[in-house]
């Protein structure tokens, strides 16, 4: 018998349901995300770090998880070795699973992870809340825990420095390098050069990378507000004198863009989910990207030899940043996808060009 | 937007007829894609001789033209409509093979014709087997292995090198006719000569039998963007079609990687053949390893993307449309949100589920196995949150008596065949076997069904085992059982109470469903969305509570035999006209092959049951001014008596009037009372009553039993022997289920009266004739209006009694009735109080809308009177039927009381022959040009056909027959019939083989009696010309009036609709 377990927000709101994964308290802010697939891969995402994931699918744990395998010391299925997230809130936990790759089934996996989860809950007026209210802090405390457990902004805290590596390390391929700069980095963007035969060396996120010697440097994705990033920042506004090609991907990209003088801001309820339409400007193209931020850039603020790459299809917002005479771009969005739609892996392609270019 | 060359005029084909594997889901596409055109300023040329549906009826398209979808055709309305461009993606595999046709034929290119959207070369690559294995492999694709064989030698040699099992396969067919898995050489020899009978390649592929079967809808512009508007998983494996599998929305047992893995490959392969505007991709996914394979890709709009428009709120046939005409896809807007553009994948937060309705209990003989070829006639989609809710749902509003997946009568001999051989019963099997015990792992082992469903499905019985008096009372517990989709009734089942009694407690309890929309985004963005449904997985509803001025139309839920998009039609021209009447319309159905479930037909779209429960939380819910049953067929009707006792007020004819017509009894004394004339009839509980009443009115009788065994319902009987051996086997004989038996009247006329009344006094009516005599199914009959054979007196005495019966049972609104005519004596077989099959046929024949004036009447509106003149027309309409007997293997094409006719069609001409011949080409006859096989029946038959062989001589045809025929004819006529076998003569020159080497055109087989024969050499013929593609023709009347029209043989005139005044 499931205990019971309540989602408790901080305008008031309680939502109650029955508890699954670990038994404990925990607190974070709360966001929902539109994915019908992939919750291995998005729970490990350290983007998600210190969130409570709302699920507006309401099917989650169909196909269980995925045993650990590593492939060049990468873990094949995850994004990262952890679960980032604090919590999972679904409308149905599926208590039977299905699949050839399925090793164990979601709640075993975050019970050994010791990540808590509600299910029972309806997550469609969760997410309406959240869409008119904005995201908000919230707890999951669970039946006679009686621990006590307050809100929190995580945001507040230095999130990228609890997902970012503490040393340097090297994943040997090709003659050309990329310094990847890992605030929170996804394993895919690694594996995304691998595959192209492009060596990847991984930083810390506070690591002054203009002292190592690299064809071009990737500035990952990561946990919240970019202008914590101050170390970051100063480093890639130094790194910008050196010309050297820069792609930056979602926070990667607003770090970028702090770094060339532009201005970012908090979204009222950011965009988490695999089906975000991005225009090209000055293009007809359109690109379906998974995204998950929460932050963005304010265009406007863009100094003028700066162009807006890529706008939202459904809210405006920016998407992306491209510099007019030098090889910096960034992408709001998740070229690497997993989960997610590949339609913008171009950008990849694009950025080893220019590095393959450069000296 | 488009700058330059944006079409001014464009023909768009139909898809005509229903029939198994193009039902219809084309009159939802069609209509969108006119819409999409009128939006834009240009205007619109439609043939489609399919009168019963929404696209043909006034203010849809400018020019209508209810003609054979066939290249002759086709090219004059060309010749005299001058359109600048075309629409081949609209009409189902009709419209994309003629519009192939008209290419080669270099019809397109010599009147200058633009084909929009996807163009022929690539339609091509996409139909033509090999052609499309190459343009897969070209992009290093996977695609099962395959040959292609011209003939069943090359298809034997290639299958010994594929090795058995192997999957047999067709180019340019439809709903995978004539395809299926052969284990060894005989089984592919039959199963190739078949298929050389309608094409003239066959592929011979490798079995992937019990892999997963996925589906992605596609759309791309010019500019090359390419989204996948939605994924489908087939809860049946590969091996079973689509079109008769349970498909849910979205895919539910991928993985991510293996999701978006389907979703590259479709994207490149789609960039590849240059597909603009939508299609469609299947894949088989193997469950063991994720290694995939495309089965095809269907260039045009289909069921799926009706399904999969339905299943997620984005319309694609009217995105489609934009696309074809050169928008790019972020520059059409998003008509949900109306603040985002058509540019994005939609997100579910809710499943969809599709179930295929089949009746093949309707068909003599037929195998229910379900295989590669599609045999499904419809379809219901439900919404709800979780597998459970989504399946008991749709298997209640299939309508055929399941009050869900479990607690329904329902046994099995041979549970695990069930199981391994899929029919229609399988997912019963299913529950049954885990009622038994059986372990997920053994069902799927026998099923192949992913494993994932069967838990669900294991669960529903679990659920099921604890419900009892005592666990019901806990509100919880009440909640999860609501949450896995049981109906009040089923629980009520389980706890021996009533439905009743179930919501009573419920609603003192709150267990009570919420509404949610569906709104494409997952509420991400606000959304101004109509359409909705019921869950019980929620706290909060997401519209607020009930308007003023609601009217409630109930729709008629999934085709079937008997009820299908005519029924459509009549509910979508009732809510226009409540929407003109300013009344806030609402409309429940759960068809996603409809135009009424098109969220901008009416104020609030309900995806709904069509059951008394949800119906009524529906009213609690929206407290409406009252209910509309009477447009939506026999489904909504059923339900009139209960609402009313409910409290629910029904517009137009009272429900109590309604039961006293659907009662036998009541409306028989009423009959009596006025002194109209019935066929004798007595309610009978045994075999003596039975045997005494039959004697008493003499042979034949006809026979409807109240509860019916094996598929057998009502049927003509004409001896003792036979009346004792029917019931022995039909029907179980006893006090609760009493049969009817009525004397059945030979050599008699049927017509049929729409009729529209109010308050009790008749107010507009269309008498109309059918052209084979009474004992073939008024569905199945050809329908002639105005009557060309029937006396002014008999004429006279049917408005009599029609005035009679509406005066007698008050009615105010729609009705129909059917009357037998026998020299001049008239009697009533049946009286149904509300829209009928013919209303759309009648109105739009007649050009008045029987439809919305019942509607204003209804509503108690005044409407003024038609002048009588608007009622005699200078020109005929003929409605005839389509069967898909083709697709039912085995199934006996032979008319008779049971209905069994998929679809009709309907055209207008300036005089009968015309019409009729008309009508019969666009159901698939084709005039005979080399031999007509005779066998003309009975002796009176035989003498009642000489005149129109005399016809068919001069025509220059030769004539087979078999020995009795041909000496009856040259002695009677001197009329040359060359003899052949018969098929158990087993002797040369013979019928079968004449018919397998075309040697014959059509067959006239006019079984002897009106009895359905057992399996006789008629039957083993009827059966031959059916699957070797031959026109066939079982009726004498019929046969008389069509030898008549061909004689005729002048070219018919073009004319659209509105050129008959
Ligand atoms: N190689 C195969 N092995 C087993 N089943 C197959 C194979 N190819 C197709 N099928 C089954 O046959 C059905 C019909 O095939 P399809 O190519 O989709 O024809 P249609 O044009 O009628 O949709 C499919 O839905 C699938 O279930
Ligand atoms: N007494 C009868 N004599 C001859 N034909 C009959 C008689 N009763 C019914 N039929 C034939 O059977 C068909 C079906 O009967 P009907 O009562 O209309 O059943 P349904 O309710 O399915 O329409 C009719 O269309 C008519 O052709
Ligand atoms: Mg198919
Ligand atoms: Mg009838």
């Amino acid at each position: 018998m499931r205990k019971k377990a309540k989602l408790i927000l901080e305008d008031g709101l309680e939502v109650t349901g029955k508890s699954f994964g670990a038994l404990h308290n925990t607190n974070g802010e709360v966001v929902f995300n539109t994915g019908m697939v992939g919750y291995p891969e998005t729970m490990t995402d350290p983007s998600y770090r210190g969130q409570i994931l709302v699920c507006t699918y309401p099917l989650i744990g169909n196909y269980g998880i995925p045993a650990e395998v590593n492939e060049n010391e990468l873990s094949n299925y995850f994004e990262s070795d952890a679960i980032h997230i604090r919590g999972l809130i679904v409308s149905e936990y599926s208590e039977e699973y299905s699949h050839w790759s399925g090793d164990i089934s979601l709640e075993e996996w975050m019970k050994q992870k010791n990540i808590p989860g509600i299910t029972g809950v309806d997550t469609r007026m969760l997410t309406r809340k959240l869409r008119e209210n904005g995201t908000m802090k919230g707890k999951i405390v669970i039946e006679d825990d009686n621990s006590k457990i307050d809100f929190e902004d995580p945001n507040a805290k230095d999130l990228v420095g609890e997902v970012s590596p503490k040393e340097v390390k090297y994943y040997n391929k090709g003659p050309k390098k990329v310094i990847l700069v890992d605030c929170g980095s996804k394993n895919n963007i690694v594996r995304a050069f691998l595959n192209r035969d492009i060596t990847v060396i991984r930083v810390p996120y506070d690591f002054d990378f203009t002292t190592l010697d690299g064809n071009g440097i990737l500035i990952s994705n990561g946990p919240g507000d970019p202008k914590m990033c101050t170390k970051t920042i100063e480093h890639t506004r130094k790194a910008m004198q050196l010309n050297k090609p820069i792609l930056g991907i979602c926070l990667g990209s607003q770090i970028l863009a702090l770094a060339a003088g532009a201005n970012t801001y908090k979204l009222k309820y950011g965009h988490r989910g695999l089906n975000q339409p991005c225009n090209e400007t000055g293009t007809k193209r359109c690109y379906i990207t998974s995204q998950n931020h929460g932050y963005a850039i304010d265009s406007l603020t863009l100094p003028e030899d700066w162009r807006e790459w890529f706008v939202n299809d459904n809210d405006g917002t920016n998407e992306g940043i491209i510099h007019i005479s030098k090889p910096f771009f960034g992408a709001q969005f998740h070229p690497e996808a997993s989960p997610g739609p590949d339609d913008s892996e171009f950008i990849f392609d694009m950025f080893v060009r220019a590095l393959q270019e450069g000296k | 937007m488009i700058k330059k060359g944006k079409p001014k005029k464009v023909l768009i084909l139909g898809s005509g007829a229903l029939q198994i594997g193009q039902a219809g889901e084309f009159d939802y596409s069609g209509s969108q894609a006119i819409k999409a055109l009128k939006e834009d300023g240009i205007s619109t040329v439609l043939i489609n001789p399919n009168i019963a549906t929404i696209q043909t009826s006034e203010n849809f398209a400018d020019k209508v033209y209810f003609l054979p979808i066939k290249v002759e055709y086709v090219e004059q309305i060309i010749i005299k409509e001058k359109p600048d461009s075309i629409l081949l993606q609209f009409g189902g595999q009709t419209a994309l093979n003629i519009g192939v046709e008209l290419f080669d034929k270099q019809i397109l290119n010599k009147y200058d014709i633009k084909v929009l959207g996807t163009s022929v070369e690539t339609i091509k690559d996409t139909e033509d087997r090999l052609l499309f294995s190459d343009r897969v492999n070209e992009v290093g694709l996977k695609i099962a292995h395959s040959k292609t064989a011209h003939n069943v030698d090359e298809a034997l040699k290639v299958a010994a090198e594929i090795n058995y099992p192997v999957m047999v396969r067709i180019a340019y067919a439809l709903g995978g006719l004539g395809s299926g898995i052969v284990n060894n050489e005989e089984e592919l020899r039959e199963k190739a000569s078949r298929a050389f009978s309608f094409t003239n390649q066959i592929l011979i592929e490798e079995s992937l039998y019990g892999w997963k079967e996925v589906e992605y809808e596609i759309v791309r512009d010019k500019y090359d963007n390419c989204i996948t508007i939605c994924s489908m998983e087939n809860l049946d494996p590969m091996g079973i079609h689509t079109g008769d599998s349970i498909v849910v929305a979205p895919v539910q047992t991928l993985s991510a990687r293996e999701n978006f893995k389907l979703r590259s490959v479709g994207i490149k392969l789609i960039r590849h053949l240059g597909i603009i505007g939508e299609c469609n991709i299947q894949y088989a996914l193997n469950p063991a390893n994720g290694d995939y394979r495309i089965i095809e890709v269907n260039a045009r709009l289909s069921r799926s993307s009706a399904l999969a428009s339905k299943a997620t709120g984005y319309p694609l046939a009217f995105i489609a449309t934009k696309l074809a005409l050169g928008y790019a896809l972020n520059e059409i807007e998003n008509i949900i949100t109306k603040e985002t553009s058509a540019c994005f994948e939609p997100a579910l937060d809710y499943i969809a589920l599709k179930f295929p309705r089949w009746d093949l209990q309707k068909f003599r003989k037929v195998s229910t196995v379900l295989g590669s070829e599609m045999k499904s006639v419809g379809e219901v989609m439900s919404l709800g949150r979780n597998f459970e809710e989504v399946l008991q749902k749709a298997i209640r509003m299939l309508d055929i008596g399941m009050i869900g997946l479990t607690g329904n009568k329902i046994d099995f001999t041979d549970l695990e065949k069930e199981i391994q051989v899929p029919t229609d019963r399988r997912i019963f099997a299913i529950a049954k076997a885990f009622e038994c015990g059986y372990s997920v792992e053994k069902v799927h082992e026998l099923s192949k069904i992913t494993p994932w469903f069967l838990y669900k499905i294991k669960h529903i019985i679990e659920t099921q085992k604890q419900i009892n008096k005592e666990s019901i009372k806990d509100t919880e517990f009440l909640l999860a059982v609501k949450k896995n989709g049981f109906s009040d009734k089923q629980i009520a089942l389980f706890t021996s109470s009533t439905e009743t009694e179930i919501r009573e407690l419920r609603k003192k309890n709150k267990v009570l469903p919420v509404v949610k929309q569906i709104d494409t985004m997952a509420a991400e963005f606000p959304a101004k969305t109509n359409y909705l449904y019921f869950t019980y997985h929620g706290e909060e509803n997401d519209v607020q509570i009930g308007d003023k001025n609601q009217v409630v139309v109930l729709g008629s839920g999934a085709y079937r035999i008997g009820s299908s998009v005519e029924f459509d039609w009549c509910c979508v021209n009732a809510v226009l006209s409540l929407n003109k009447m300013n009344y806030n319309t609402i409309m429940i159905n759960c068809n996603p092959e409809t135009v009424s479930t098109d969220y901008d037909i009416c104020d609030k779209l309900y995806f709904e049951e069509l059951t008394m429960e949800r119906v009524q939380d529906i009213c609690d819910f929206e407290n409406p001014d009252g209910v509309i049953v009477s447009m939506g067929g026999q489904v909504p009707n059923n339900l009139a008596m209960k609402l009313h006792n409910a409290g629910i007020k029904i517009f137009g004819t009272s429900p109590l009037q309604i039961d006293n017509a659907e009662n036998r009894h009541k409306f028989s004394n009423i009959l009596d009372g006025l002194e109209i004339d019935q066929p004798v009839w007595k309610e009978l509980t045994s075999l003596d009553e039975a045997k005494k009443f039959s004697n008493k009115v003499s042979y034949p009788v006809l026979i409807r039993p109240s509860y019916v065994l094996s598929g057998a319902a009502m049927s003509i009987v004409l001896s003792e022997d036979e009346l004792e051996e029917y019931l022995k086997k039909a029907t179980d004989l006893n006090k609760e289920h009493p049969v009817v038996i009525s004397k059945f009247i030979t050599d008699a006329r049927e017509i049929e009266v729409d009729a529209v009344a109010e308050n009790g006094s008749l107010f507009c009516y269309a008498i109309s004739e059918h052209v084979e005599n009474a004992g073939v199914h008024s569905g199945d009959a050809t329908i002639v209006l105005p009557p060309q054979r029937t006396y002014l007196e008999t004429m006279r005495r049917v408005k009599m009694i029609t005035k009679e019966i509406a005066a007698a049972l008050e009615i105010t609104g729609p009705f129909n009735m059917q009357f037998i005519a026998k020299d001049n004596e008239v009697k009533v077989i049946e009286c149904n109080l509300r829209a009928s099959r013919s209303f759309p046929f009648v109105s739009k024949t007649l050009k008045i809308n029987f439809i919305d004036i019942a509607t204003r009447l209804m509503m108690g509106e005044r409407v003024t009177k038609i002048d009588k003149s608007s009622f005699d027309l200078d020109y005929v309409g003929v409605k005839a039927s389509q069967f898909s007997f083709t697709r039912l293997k085995g199934s006996d094409p032979v008319l008779g009381v049971e209905m069994s006719s998929t679809g009709e069609v309907a055209c207008l001409g300036d005089d009968f022959n015309e019409a009729f011949l008309k009508s019969c080409i666009s159901t698939g006859f084709k005039v005979p040009k080399k031999g007509v096989m005779l066998s003309t029946g009975t002796t009176l038959h035989k003498a009642e056909f000489i005149e129109e062989l005399k016809m068919l001589n001069k025509m220059g045809l030769t004539f087979y027959g078999t020995k009795g025929t041909a000496d009856f004819y040259k002695k009677m006529a001197d009329i040359n019939v060359e003899v052949l076998w018969r098929p158990f003569d087993n002797k040369e020159p013979s019928i079968l083989t004449y018919l397998s080497e075309g040697k014959i055109d059509l067959v006239i087989n006019i079984p002897k009696t009106a009895e359905k024969t057992e399996l006789d050499s008629d039957y083993i013929i009827r059966r031959k010309a059916v699957d070797m593609n031959v026109p066939l023709i079982t009726n004498i009347q019929f046969a008389k009036r069509f030898v008549k029209a061909l004689s005729q043989g002048n070219k018919p005139p073009i004319k659209s609709w509105d050129e008959y005044q």
